[in-house]
């Protein structure tokens, strides 16, 4: 493939991911006017936010052309929320969240 | 073997074992690395700021709900989402050796940035003149009104800040004392910068609309 085909391809790419993502924020917006009570709503615009938000850190933020940083990233930030979550020394944590507090 | 062939091999071995022990991990530069931790940081900011909000809003008995449109934050997506791209562009031209137009684009991105910051200043001061501060909320609870300036307010500062990493990687990086990996990094915060808001316009805008 030459130079410039393979620029093209990488800005078609781009262009459909961009897509995805303009459809992916619309889809938000439907759900913000249907008739559903404000938690089922919640629960289904996080769920179209971490599907954006996927598909940002996979294609726009290049971890998909990178295997190794793409599980540094997925282990390090589920140590620092399981750290923060299990380790802040908060009352509340040590009350309730820490599976040794009770 | 003569002292001169020991020398060059001991060099060799030398820059051998230098070049081994200053490889970057995971196969990615000392300056990605950092960004991407820095990235991590920064998303359990807003993570605890948006949990926050969440458990505020449950616990509030009159959450007011404000927002009577969408057009205004439906645009400031389309901005910042349109501004990913070009961002995207940038890069790719960057690592093509297309200084000038990955320069383009990066000013490009650096506009949108500058509108999208605009279009938020606007509805600012919309809220602030009917009423919303942050210590003061004529439709409910004041706590609306100071999660909403602190989280967007917080998201504003990333964005300004933002921009003005842009322009100043652009301009050198076009002066050449920067190269398309440097434009690159600059472009994984920027990517960020948009990632943090597709969860802020759910949370704190779409949630709160009138119906």
């Amino acid at each position: 493939m030459t130079t410039a085909g393979a620029s093209n391809s990488s800005a078609g790419k781009d262009i459909a991911v961009y897509g995805c993502l303009l459809a992916l924020a619309g889809i938000q917006f439907l759900i913000a006017y249907s008739d559903i009570t404000a938690s089922q709503m919640f629960v289904r615009m996080l769920i179209v936010a971490m599907v954006e938000a996927g598909v940002a850190l996979l294609f726009f933020m290049h971890l998909w052309e990178n295997r190794g940083l793409k599980w540094f990233v997925i282990i390090f930030t589920v140590a620092v929320i399981l750290g923060m979550q299990y380790g802040w020394t908060d009352s509340f944590r040590l009350s309730n969240g820490v599976p040794w507090a009770k | 073997m003569s002292q001169a062939d020991l020398s060059i091999h001991a060099q060799v071995s030398r820059s051998e074992a230098t070049e081994v022990m200053t490889a970057p991990t995971f196969s990615v530069p000392a300056k990605k690395m950092a960004m991407w931790l820095f990235i991590i940081a920064d998303s359990a900011t807003f993570a605890g700021c948006l949990v926050a909000y969440g458990f505020i809003r449950n616990a509030s008995a009159n959450w007011p709900r404000p927002f009577h449109g969408i057009t205004n934050v439906a645009l400031m997506t389309l901005i910042l989402l349109t501004s990913s791209l070009t961002m995207m562009f940038a890069v790719r031209h960057a690592e093509s050796g297309d200084t000038a137009k990955a320069f383009r684009w990066t000013l490009i991105t650096a506009v949108c940035g500058i509108m999208f910051a605009a279009l938020h200043l606007r509805e600012w001061f919309g809220m602030i003149g009917e009423g919303a501060t942050l210590f003061h909320n004529p439709w409910g609870t004041p706590l609306f009104s100071s999660l909403f300036f602190s989280i967007t307010g917080l998201h504003l500062l990333h964005v300004t800040g933002g921009v003005v990493a842009l322009i100043v990687v652009g301009l050198r990086y076009r002066g050449g004392r920067y190269n398309a990996d440097d434009l690159e990094i600059t472009g994984l915060y920027w990517h960020f910068v948009d990632l943090v808001w597709m969860f802020v316009v759910p949370l704190v805008y779409l949630l709160n609309l009138a119906h």
